[in-house]
């Protein structure tokens, strides 16, 4: 699977507010995007892939609406992880000659679309989770914080060191003119912002925006042919452990330990090597659960690893470059946004928030409640 | 397909008439909670509902900010059943801010729902 297979275009659409738009058409706008970036129009996909939380049979949805009679067709719901989850399948697909150009894509109008409210309540009814629901948790923040609390209480981690994990997002967005929450803010100003639920703060949970994003997959040797400098998969690795809260082994530990060496071992690499970290920052104690699992630090020790700035702008280890979802956007999933901007890092297209010389980038996406762990790394032709 | 209804509506209709069970695993001897078809540990079929002691130990607990005309905030912990298996629930008579990792508590229904006191 190693090298077999290229990101050849990548897009986005309708990120921050896009009101009037339906998820669909902001979807396809993402597409159109991504098309254009490979070289490549709607006539030239014969796979596709897409989850949604909303649009059921989402990849029939996405196909008619574009018009394309696919041949491989993947839309596995494994919350915000799909589309790094996508990869896997995608690249089965690929390599075993059942299509030759898949089209991942995402689009929501969280922010702005109507009756969000009511179909909360109708996905309550048709899913009662009757073991959890009537404590009244306010998911997914509620179930962020238990982790949270947990980690603390073991590893003596502090309300500050978290605080830090939204201001180094907030200083990369600030050299993102595409990032949705660019306004300065400090440490102070996290933990004084409105509780959520304890000890998360409004400011250490994620944007609600809306936004698309897609990506166009292609085997390596394609890639090579059209406009842009491929982004190649060099490993990637799902592991889920759970689904509720209440039924994951150990809140301080993710499958992302097991996602993450598994990718690791399928690209014969190690964190060392990674030049750039895009995390699923639903919350602010994702990057820190996941810069442990993944191996940038020892468990337990995150709260340090992320103080004094090492994963901000101008620290050792570049995290969430765009912003992440805590500043950049979150239209309810985030993995599409993970894929985007680690690809625009490895081209060298990320201006003034470019990582010098990137080589090897890690996307990990995150899906439900710390549940789904998904992880991929994509590396630049030096890399294969 | 032998019980007249699947185990989820057997512990609800248990607890409807004030017993709080849990299920113990005759192949390997393990608790399960919540109520399962197979044993999520060993995979045997093999379940049956025992009284748990009632005894937990909060493993993680949050408050929930709710405007005080909704109500005001409230708990939302998870407690370790003596017995091993974990469940959310909330922790009762305290005050939110109140509730602790590491304390022990007691199981009670309430309103046809488990939930804990402090012990």
């Amino acid at each position: 699977m190693r090298g077999s297979v290229a990101i050849a275009g990548v897009g986005l659409a309708g990120c921050g507010e896009a009101p009037g738009w339906s998820e669909m058409e902001i979807a396809a706008a993402a597409a159109q995007n991504a098309l254009a970036d490979a070289g490549l129009t709607t006539r030239d996909v014969d796979g596709l892939a897409i989850a949604s939380t909303n649009i059921f049979m989402s990849g029939l949805a996405l196909a008619e609406h574009l018009g394309i009679r696919p041949k491989f067709t993947e839309s596995s719901m494994a919350g915000g992880s799909s589309f790094v989850g996508h990869l896997i399948p995608a690249t089965l697909a690929l390599n075993a000659g059942l299509c030759d150009v898949v089209l991942v894509a995402y689009g929501s109008n969280q922010r702005t679309g109507v009756g969000r409210a009511e179909a909360g309540k109708v996905k309550m009814a048709l899913d009662p989770q009757v073991f959890e629901h009537p404590y009244k948790p306010f998911n997914p923040p509620t179930a962020y914080a238990l982790a949270a609390a947990r980690h603390m209480h073991q590893y003596g981690t502090k309300r500050e060191q978290l605080a830090e994990i939204a201001v180094a997002a907030r200083k990369w967005a600030q050299l993102n003119p595409e990032a949705f929450s660019r306004e300065p803010l400090t440490v102070e100003d996290v933990l004084k912002s409105r509780m959520v639920c304890d000890p998360l703060t409004v400011r250490d949970c994620c944007l609600v925006t809306d936004g698309g994003g897609a990506c166009v997959l292609v085997r390596s040797e394609r890639a090579r042919d059209l406009r842009k400098k491929p982004a190649y998969l060099l490993g990637a690795g799902a592991a889920h452990w759970h689904r509720q809260i209440s039924s994951m082994p150990d809140l301080t530990v993710t499958a992302a330990t097991e996602s993450g060496r598994r990718a690791f071992e399928m690209a014969g690499l190690g964190p060392k090597d990674v030049d750039v970290v895009e995390l699923y920052d639903a919350f602010t104690i994702n990057t820190l659960l996941f810069l442990e699992d993944l191996g940038f630090c020892n468990k337990g020790e995150g709260g340090a690893f992320v103080s004094g700035g090492r994963i901000a702008p101008g620290g050792k280890l570049p995290v969430n470059t765009n912003g992440g979802g805590l500043s950049c956007v979150h239209p309810g999933m985030y993995g599409m946004f993970l894929l985007v901007e680690a690809v625009r890092q490895l081209r060298g297209e990320a201006g003034a928030r470019q990582v010098k010389d990137a080589q090897v980038a890690l996307a990990h996406g995150n899906g439900g409640v710390l549940s789904s762990q998904i992880t991929a790394l994509l590396g630049t032709e030096a890399t294969l | 397909m032998s019980p007249p209804s699947g185990p989820e509506k057997q512990y609800l209709d248990k607890l409807a008439a004030g017993h709080f069970e849990i299920q113990k695993c005759a192949g390997c001897g393990k608790h399960v909670f919540y109520p399962r078809v197979l044993c999520p540990h060993c995979g045997s079929e093999y379940l049956d509902w025992v009284a748990p002691s009632g005894h937990g130990t909060v493993y993680s607990t949050t408050i929930v900010r709710r405007r005080p005309a909704d109500g005001g905030d409230y708990n939302v912990c998870l407690v370790d059943l003596a017995e091993g298996p974990r469940m959310l629930s909330r922790v009762a008579i305290l005050a939110p801010d109140q509730v602790r990792i590491g304390m022990t508590v007691t199981a009670r229904i309430t309103d046809g729902l488990v939930e804990f006191t402090p012990a």
